[in-house]
């Protein structure tokens, strides 16, 4: 035996897979789809950047700075509508977050065991709900319901830069409630409910992930359920939880259909959110592609190609908390 | 179980030096019967203090907003009755807890109650589209008509929106022909063909799915009808659908595959199984649930999506059967379009449109529940029982071989 392992001469063996026959069409199948793709998304990516900048020549810096939208008439810029994309998006994402953190919190520790499955396809089904069906409902009903509550905002708060409304007397009790309807608020209200259920799946995701051996020690400790969750669930979730509201908020800043629906377009940086009007990026390319000549539309793929970059970043930073976070070691092996 | 030595009645005996015991102590527990403890965390406080608390303040409330003060409005008063809700909750609570406890109390009221809003946001969502749009569907001309014939001042007896189904379930089914084998295939390559180039396609994908669904129809817009001379048609929604779906399911297919347990992998590999043997017959049928779901989602955020639609379909009033050419409308621009006018017949026609949709997506949710509730590498029922058969058959050819020869002793 030993003898013949030494009489052996030492080849070195040769490591290297050569795929045979069907493998090596395989192989090249798999490789064709991906550089199909890639090459679809690099069309999309190099002609919207392409068109955009023949216009981005045309503007110059003043594209960052300029309120109005008339690309005809020279005179064009997104500080508008990129602002008031990121208003609806604040505001959505102030409505959001409590709603999906307290969701999660709940199916994931205090809903009684036959309930999850049920509250989780609920979720689900509410994250699949079209987004034309949450923009009737927003506005035909909840329109109604908030323009009241921010009345009574603007009528105690008013003090507040945010919070005040420009051409009406508070205390003429006849003022009409149309300047409190069609408002960055209530668009802002829609879009967060929309992207609660996406916040929420992935904050229970996480938070499902805790180890059990550091609730259980927790509350042999003598913890409260809730010092189990500041202690032990929220600490090892909190990458999850950004990450998941980023995510939230990139899809709110792209969110279309249900803001042109409530949103009555008005081309000024706004800050007073209760008040009638504003503009997000989305709803700008919805309401003037139509109308628009070639230079037109190459405006439109700027504005687009800023909203995009925009939401890529935010992208990018989510998937960054969801990674480096200890709870997202596990799902990106 | 813990044994309370302060208890009274232990100290019996005479004694009194502490520590000493000169007899055991008089078992008094064996004589009483053993009660059940309680082991739920619910006692009989806690409901009172929440019942008490929750129609004290609904009656604060009440006498508030009717007899008290100027206050008015439904959302107004259910904020101040939650707000009150709290705070006398947490008095009650505070009777008989510690700090610890009370916050504890405050906030699975809170965590409660945002849960119960969630759902009911849901409920008020769905229930309040059907509702809006009950009026429209009792008439069967709804679902056997186009709205060709049907102007907004029309009543709800003319017209219906059999041409946005039909628009609908042509340009999904158009995009799937092109998003299912793409997708799934480089889902496929991403976790099977691992590299430089499968991690620059994938980070690439995953960039994509940032892309908002608007410019995605802008770019199918600017290219296909402005550049290339097409009309707005069908298949051009198609194509924005499928640019916008295209990145979802891959990055779901791929997490999905990457989710199938790798000794499979292996074993397959080890038995000398080739590379793609092992896709065809291990991979891809252990993901096979997963990956249906992942489809099927993405199915379902295509069909509600009505942004890259809009700018690329068109809209006509009428039937059209054929995708590659004229305007086709699908049922979320037909709902967009109805609501668009003032008149309450074209609304009431939009929610019912909009209820299709609903109904439309649930039922593709159901069977992507159907299809894909398990994780990879779970069985179905059938699979399983067909297992089973497959080894009870295993055994009896293994009995009838060695039955013949008696067993040597």
């Amino acid at each position: 035996m030993t003898a013949l392992l030494e009489d052996a001469p030492e080849a070195r063996r040769d490591l290297s897979v050569r795929p045979a026959g069907a493998d090596r069409a395989f192989t090249a199948v798999a490789r064709g789809s991906g550089a199909l793709v890639l090459l679809v998304m690099a069309l999309v990516g190099l002609f919207l950047g392409f068109r955009a900048s023949q216009a981005l020549r045309d503007a110059g810096w003043g594209f960052l700075t300029t309120e109005e939208w008339n690309p005809e008439g020279g005179e064009f810029g997104i500080a508008a509508v990129l602002s008031g994309s990121v208003l609806i998006a604040v505001v959505g994402v102030v409505v959001a977050f409590p709603l999906a953190l307290g969701t999660a919190l709940y199916i994931s520790e205090y809903a009684p065991r036959r309930l999850k499955p049920l509250l989780l396809s609920l979720v689900d089904v509410m994250a699949a709900v079209p987004s034309v069906v949450y923009g009737l409902w927003g506005l035909f009903l909840l329109q109604g319901q908030v323009a009241g509550f921010s009345r009574w905002l603007a009528t105690w708060f008013g003090w507040f830069p945010p919070f005040g409304v420009q051409g009406v007397d508070p205390d003429d009790p006849l003022a009409s409630i149309t300047v409190y309807t069609s408002s960055i608020v209530i668009a802002g209200i829609v879009v967060g409910l929309m992207v609660t259920p996406i916040a929420c799946s992935i904050m229970r995701q996480v938070f499902s992930q805790a180890p059990v051996g550091e609730r259980e020690g927790a509350l042999a400790l003598g913890a409260t359920r809730l010092g189990m969750i500041r202690s032990v669930v929220l600490p090892f979730g909190r990458g999850g939880m950004i990450g998941g509201m980023m995510l939230g908020l990139g899809r709110a800043l792209g969110e279309t259909i249900a803001v042109f629906l409530i949103l009555s377009q008005v081309f000024d940086v706004k800050v007073r959110v209760l008040e009638s009007g504003g503009s997000s990026v989305s709803s700008l390319i919805a309401l003037r592609y139509g109308e628009a000549t070639e230079f037109g539309t190459s405006a439109l793929m700027a504005a687009g190609l800023a909203l995009f970059l925009m939401t890529l970043v935010v992208n990018v930073i989510a998937s960054s908390f969801t990674t480096r976070s200890r709870s997202g070691q596990g799902a990106e092996a | 179980m813990s044994v309370d030595l302060t208890a009274p009645g232990r100290h019996l005996a005479p004694d009194t030096r502490p520590g000493v015991l000169d007899q055991p102590l008089p078992v008094l527990a064996d004589t009483r019967p053993e009660v059940r403890r309680q082991t739920s965390g619910f006692r009989a406080t806690d409901v009172l203090s929440l019942g008490g608390a929750l129609a004290a303040a609904v009656a604060v409330t009440t006498l508030l907003f009717t007899q008290v003060a100027p206050l008015s409005g439904r959302v107004g008063a259910v904020v101040t009755a939650y707000v009150l809700f709290l705070g006398l909750y947490a008095l009650l609570v505070s009777c008989d807890e510690s700090g610890p406890a009370v916050r504890d109390r405050l906030v699975s009221a809170v965590v409660h109650s945002t849960a119960f809003l969630l759902v009911a946001v849901l409920v008020l969502v769905v229930g309040y589209t059907t509702y809006r749009g009950a009026e429209a569907l009792p008439h069967l001309n709804f679902f056997t008509d186009d709205l060709q014939d049907a102007g907004p001042l029309e009543p709800l007896t003319v017209g219906g929106a059999l041409h946005g189904v039909v628009g609908t379930l042509q340009q999904i089914a158009l995009a799937l022909a092109v998003v299912i084998p793409l997708g799934v295939t480089c889902a496929v390559f991403l976790s099977e063909v691992p590299g430089r180039f499968a991690r620059t396609v994938r980070t690439i994908t995953e960039a994509m799915t940032a892309l908002p669904s608007i410019v995605a129809g802008l770019f199918v817009y600017a290219t296909v009808i402005l550049y290339l001379g097409f009309d707005k048609s069908g298949f051009a929604a198609s194509l924005a659908l499928s640019v916008m779906m295209l990145p979802i399911v891959i990055r779901a297919g791929d997490v999905v595959l990457r989710l199938v347990p790798s000794n499979l992998r292996e074993a397959s590999l080890a038995l000398g199984a080739s590379q793609w043997r092992t896709v065809w017959h291990v991979i891809l049928p252990t993901a096979r649930s997963g990956l249906g779901t992942a489809i099927i989602l993405g199915t379902a955020r295509g069909i509600g999506e009505t942004s890259p639609v809009l700018l690329t379909a068109g809209y006509t009033a009428a039937m059209n059967t054929n995708p590659f050419e004229g305007p086709q409308v699908s049922l979320p621009l037909l709902v967009f379009e109805s609501v668009k006018s003032p008149q309450p017949a074209s609304i009431a026609r939009g929610f019912g449109t909009a209820v299709l949709l609903l109904a439309l997506v649930l039922v593709l949710f159901v069977l992507a529940r159907v299809i894909g509730g398990r994780g990879p590498g779970q069985p179905s029922a059938r699979q399983r029982r067909r297992a089973v058969a497959a080894s009870r058959r295993d055994a009896q050819r293994l009995d009838a071989r060695t039955a013949p020869t008696p067993p040597e002793s």
